[in-house]
C-alpha cells in the first residue's frame, strides 16, 4: 500500500468560527450559513437506490449523466443486486438533439428486451436534466405503459437540485415505494408500516402492541415477492414513523383508501403515550397498560448513567430523525451531551431545540456539511462516546453507537434500547474507519 | 441500443478525473453540482479520501440558482471558503446542470482569481465523458499555469511521470513500482503527474529529457511540455521484463543520443544511446504466436500495454476494448473502441479470453474465460484489495492465470 507519510495534511489550525455554534446563540431552522459543501466518509444512509430495492422483483433504471450513473450503479454493485439495476446514459448530443424523450423510451424498452425475465414493476429514474429540459415526463411513462402492459412503471427521480425546493428526493423515493400497490379489499385487522428502511424491531412498544390486538402487521421489509407486497394494500391503516415518509403516507391513503397514521419516534414519555392511545382508538381496541414503564426508563437511566459517567457524548442526526429530542432526554437524565451534529433543525424539533436553548445554552451544534468540517475531525482518538456514525468519526472514537435512520426503534422501547446500545459503545470498541464507510447499512448486501 | 447498460458499470467522469488528478496538489476544488457528485467521488473513486484533508467540495447548486444564472453565491462561497481555508489554487469544475444553462468556467475562474488573488481554473467537464477527458484536462491546465520556464534539462536521464492516479493505478504501490523502475534504468525521476509529488516538483518537469506517458489522463501534459519545452514522450507502462525492457529502449532512445544515465540503485550505470522517438509502437510481431486470443478491456494506455506484454510474455494474440477516451494513432489497428455494453459485447465475439473488470463479468459470452482484473475507474473501490500491482508482479498474474 502507499505510504501515508505521502498523503500529507495540506491544511491545519482552521478556526471553527461558522462551523461550531452554542445552542443558545442557534437560529432556527438552519443554525448555519450554507455553502461549499463537503461529503464525510460515513455513508450508513441508505439512498435511492437501496430504498428502491426494498420492492421484491423490481427492476430499477436510471437514466442520467455518467457522472450521475456512477454512484448509483456502485451502490448497487455494492448491494450484490447488478442483475436488478440498468442504466442509460444522457449524452451531450442527445441535449442538443433534444430527443431526451425518445432516449428514454428507446433506451427503457430495449433493457426490458434484454431482460432474462420480465420484471413486474419497474423504476424509472429521471434526473436534474429532464427537469431543467423540460421533458414531458407524463408521455414517457404512458408511452412505456402502453408498450409494455404487463408491467407497472413507477417515476422516480434522481433530481437533487430539487432538495431545496419541493418534496425532496428523500420524500418522493418513499412516496414512490408504494405506487405498485393495487387496490384491494380493505381488512380491518391489517396494518402496514411504511416508509422505514429498516424493519421494525419486533421488541418495540409498536410492534407488540400491534400483536398483542392480534393485527396482521404488512411490512415491505419484510416483503419476499411481490404478490407478498401486493398484500399490504389489505391494510386498514397505514403507520408511519419516519418524518420524510409522511407525505408518501399520505398519498397511499388517499389513493388506496384506508387511514395513514404518523407515529413519531420520540423520547418523550408524553409524546409516546399520546400516540399510542390515538392509535389504539383509530384501531378501535384498547390502549395499552403504560404502567411500569416510565420507571423502567428511569432505571435504565440510572443504569447506564453510572456506567458511563462523565464521558463526553456527541449525537448526530443520522442515528435517528430527532437528534435534539434525544439530546434532550439525555442531558435531563445527568448524561454529559456536548455535541448535536446536524445541518438543520426539522420542524418536529423545534419544541425539543427551544428547551435545550433555555436549559442547556452550552451545548455546541455542528454541522456535518460545511467546509470546514473536512479540517474538523480529530486527528487523535477520542475519549468520547458517539451516537451515531458521523458524530464517531467527527470525534474519531471506536466508542460509538452504529446505528442509522432510527434502527427500527420506537416507544419506549427507542428509549430502552439507546441506552443499551450506549453501554455496549461505552463496554467495547468498534472498528469506526472501516463500519462507517460500508453504504446502506442493513440493505442486506453491502461491503 | 447503444448508451444503455443492462448490467455492467459505468467509467467514472470527467468531474471526477480533475478531482482525481488534482487531489494532492494542496487546491480547493468545488465541484459545481446540486448534491450527489461529492459523495459518489469521496466513496467511490477516492482512495485518498479518508486519509487526507484536501479540499474537495461540491457548491450545492439549488433549482433557483440555476434559474436565475446566480452565479454570485458560487463565488461568493468560494471566496469565503478561500479566506479560511487558504489553498494554493482553486479548480472549478462542471456537470451536467452547468453545461446545460451554459456556465462559463473561464470567467468565474478569472472572478475567483481577481477577488482572491490565489490562482484559480475552470473545467467545463459536463458529467458526461470519462475521467480521461477530466484529468487529462486538469493535468494540462496546472502544468501550463505552474511549470517554471526557465529550467534547463539535465545532463543525465530525466523522467517525468504523467498519468497517475488511483483511478488507473489504485493505492496498491504500482506507482513506486513505476518510479522504481525508471531509477533502476538510469533515471532521476523528476515529477510524478500526479501521485506522489508536491509543487516544489512537479513545477521542475521541464528539467526531464523525456516524459513517460504511463495512461492516457497524461496525453494532455504530455503535449504541453512537448510544446513548452520540447520535450518527447514515450506512452506505455513497464508491464513485464520484455515490454519494460523495449520500453526502457524507447525512453533512453527518445532522451537522446549524448545523454547518460543516473547511477542507478545497484550502483551501475547504463546509457541511452539511440535516435529519439516519440511513441511508444513496439515490434512484437516475432514474438506473436497468435494462439489464444486474449480481449483486454479498460483504459487506452494501460489496456494497450498489459496487451502488448501478454503478447510478449504468452504468444497469444491480443486486442484492446478501449471503453474510454484515447489519443489518435495510440490503439493498434486490430484494437477498439467501445462506449457501451454492446459495443463490448460485439468486440467480444472472437475473443478465448477476457481480461477485464469483474463488473463485466455478467456480459462475458458463455465460451469466453474471465479474468478478472479490477480498476478503481470502474468498479470503485468494491475489489481494491484485489487490484494487482502489474508493474511488479505481472509474471505472477500471468502463472496464475494460467495465461
Amino acid at each position: 500500500m502507499r505510504g501515508d507519510a505521502m498523503l500529507k495534511k495540506v491544511n491545519a489550525g482552521i478556526s471553527h468560527e461558522g462551523a461550531e455554534i452554542a445552542i443558545k446563540d442557534a437560529a432556527f431552522p438552519s443554525p448555519f450559513v450554507s455553502g461549499l459543501e463537503y461529503a464525510s466518509p460515513a455513508r450508513g444512509m441508505w439512498n435511492i437506490v437501496h430504498t428502491g430495492m426494498l420492492i421484491p422483483e423490481a427492476h430499477e433504471i436510471f437514466v442520467c449523466a455518467a457522472s450521475c450513473l456512477r454512484g448509483v450503479v456502485l451502490t448497487a454493485a455494492e448491494m450484490g443486486a447488478q442483475e436488478r439495476f440498468s442504466t442509460v446514459e444522457i449524452k451531450e448530443q442527445n441535449l442538443l438533439n433534444g430527443d431526451m424523450e425518445e432516449l428514454l423510451i428507446e433506451g427503457v424498452s430495449d433493457i426490458i428486451e434484454k431482460l432474462p425475465k420480465r420484471p413486474p414493476v419497474v423504476l424509472v429514474y429521471t434526473s436534474c436534466m429532464h427537469h431543467f429540459a423540460g421533458c414531458d415526463l407524463g408521455m414517457m411513462y404512458k408511452e412505456l405503459e402502453a408498450r409494455h402492459p404487463d408491467i407497472v412503471f413507477i417515476d422516480c427521480y434522481m433530481n437533487p437540485i430539487m432538495r431545496k425546493s419541493g418534496m425532496t428526493p428523500d420524500q418522493l423515493m418513499r412516496s414512490r415505494l408504494y405506487m405498485p400497490l393495487k387496490e384491494r379489499e380493505k381488512k380491518e385487522n391489517a396494518v402496514a408500516i411504511i416508509g422505514n428502511d429498516l424493519p421494525m424491531m419486533k421488541e418495540s412498544d409498536l410492534y407488540v402492541f400491534l400483536k398483542e390486538n392480534g393485527m396482521k402487521i404488512h411490512e415491505i421489509t419484510s416483503c419476499k415477492t411481490y404478490e407478498e407486497y401486493q398484500e399490504m394494500a389489505e391494510s386498514s391503516v397505514y403507520i408511519s414513523s419516519y418524518p420524510s415518509a409522511v407525505m408518501g403516507g399520505d398519498m397511499l391513503a388517499e389513493r388506496l383508501g384506508g387511514i395513514h397514521f404518523y407515529f413519531p419516534l420520540s423520547y418523550d414519555y408524553d409524546v409516546i403515550e399520546e400516540k399510542m392511545t390515538e392509535l389504539a382508538g383509530l384501531l378501535g381496541v384498547s390502549a395499552p397498560g403504560f404502567t411500569g414503564k416510565r420507571e423502567q426508563c428511569e432505571k435504565a437511566k440510572k443504569e447506564a448513567k453510572a456506567l458511563i459517567g462523565e464521558m463526553p457524548i456527541a449525537i448526530d442526526y443520522t442515528y435517528c430523525p430527532k437528534p435534539l429530542g434525544l439530546a434532550k432526554m439525555l442531558l435531563d437524565a445527568g448524561f454529559n451531551v456536548q455535541k448535536v451534529y446536524l445541518d438543520a433543525i426539522i420542524g418536529e424539533e423545534k419544541e425539543d431545540f427551544l428547551y435545550l436553548k433555555e436549559r442547556y445554552p452550552d451545548l455546541l451544534l455542528y454541522p456535518t456539511v460545511h467546509a470546514k468540517m473536512r479540517f474538523m475531525a480529530a486527528k487523535e482518538p477520542g475519549d468520547i462516546l458517539a451516537i451515531g456514525q458521523k458524530a464517531a468519526h467527527f470525534n474519531n472514537t471506536k466508542h460509538f453507537v452504529n446505528v442509522v435512520e432510527g434502527g427500527g426503534m420506537i416507544g419506549y422501547q427507542a428509549i430502552l434500547q439507546t441506552l443499551e446500545y450506549m453501554k455496549e459503545a461505552y463496554l467495547e470498541e468498534k472498528d469506526v474507519r472501516n463500519l462507517i464507510q460500508i453504504k446502506g447499512m442493513g440493505c442486506g448486501g453491502c461491503q | 441500443m447503444r448508451q444503455t447498460a443492462r448490467i455492467i458499470s459505468t467509467c467514472s467522469a470527467d468531474t471526477f478525473g480533475v478531482c482525481s488528478a488534482l487531489f494532492e496538489l494542496g487546491g480547493m476544488i468545488i465541484m459545481h453540482d446540486a448534491s450527489g457528485c461529492n459523495s459518489t467521488y469521496t466513496t467511490h473513486d477516492e482512495p485518498r479520501w479518508y486519509d487526507t484533508d484536501s479540499m474537495v467540495y461540491i457548491s450545492g447548486l439549488s433549482e433557483m440558482e440555476a434559474i436565475m444564472g446566480d452565479d454570485t453565491k458560487l463565488i461568493d462561497d468560494i471566496v469565503d471558503a478561500a479566506k479560511e481555508l487558504h489553498p494554493d489554487f482553486i479548480a472549478v469544475a462542471g456537470t451536467p446542470i452547468p453545461t446545460m444553462t451554459g456556465f462559463d468556467f473561464d470567467s468565474i475562474a478569472y472572478m475567483i482569481e481577481a477577488e482572491t488573488g490565489i490562482p484559480s481554473f475552470g473545467f467545463d467537464t459536463t458529467g458526461m465523458n470519462t475521467y480521461v477527458h477530466g484529468a487529462s484536462m486538469a493535468l494540462a491546465a496546472y502544468a501550463k499555469r505552474f511549470v517554471k520556464q526557465d529550467v534547463e534539462q539535465t545532463e543525465h536521464l530525466s523522467v517525468n511521470i504523467l498519468g497517475l492516479t488511483p483511478l488507473d493505478f489504485s493505492v496498491n504501490g504500482t506507482d513506486y513500482a513505476v518510479e522504481t523502475w525508471l531509477k533502476e534504468a538510469g533515471f532521476e525521476v523528476i515529477s510524478k503527474w500526479a501521485m506522489g509529488s508536491g509543487k516544489e516538483e512537479l513545477v521542475n518537469a521541464g528539467k526531464a529529457r523525456v516524459n513517460l506517458v504511463v495512461s492516457a489522463t497524461g496525453l494532455g501534459i504530455a503535449k504541453v511540455l512537448n510544446q513548452m519545452f520540447g520535450t518527447p514522450y514515450v506512452i506505455g507502462v513497464p508491464y513485464g521484463k520484455k515490454y519494460g525492457s523495449q520500453l526502457e529502449m524507447k525512453l533512453k532512445e527518445a532522451a537522446g543520443p549524448e545523454v547518460t544515465a543516473m547511477e542507478n540503485t545497484n550502483g551501475n550505470v547504463s546509457a541511452g544511446s539511440l535516435d529519439k522517438n516519440s511513441l511508444a509502437g513496439f515490434d512484437n510481431s516475432n514474438d506473436c504466436k497468435k494462439k489464444r486470443k486474449i480481449a483486454v478491456i479498460g483504459e487506452g494506455v494501460t489496456s494497450l500495454a498489459l496487451a502488448e506484454a501478454m503478447e510478449m510474455e504468452t504468444g497469444a494474440e491480443t486486442k484492446v476494448i478501449c471503453v474510454t477516451e484515447c489519443g489518435k494513432n495510440i490503439l493498434r489497428g486490430k484494437d477498439v473502441m467501445a462506449s457501451c455494453e454492446e459495443d463490448v459485447e460485439e468486440a467480444l465475439k472472437d475473443a478465448d479470453i477476457m481480461i477485464a473488470d469483474p463488473l463485466y463479468k455478467p456480459i462475458c459470452p458463455d465460451k469466453v474465460r474471465f479474468i478478472p482484473l479490477p480498476t478503481e475507474a470502474f468498479s470503485g473501490r468494491i475489489y481494491r484489495s484485489e487490484i494487482p500491482n502489474l508493474v511488479k508482479d505481472l509474471e505472477m498474474f500471468v502463472q496464475k492465470h494460467n495465461l
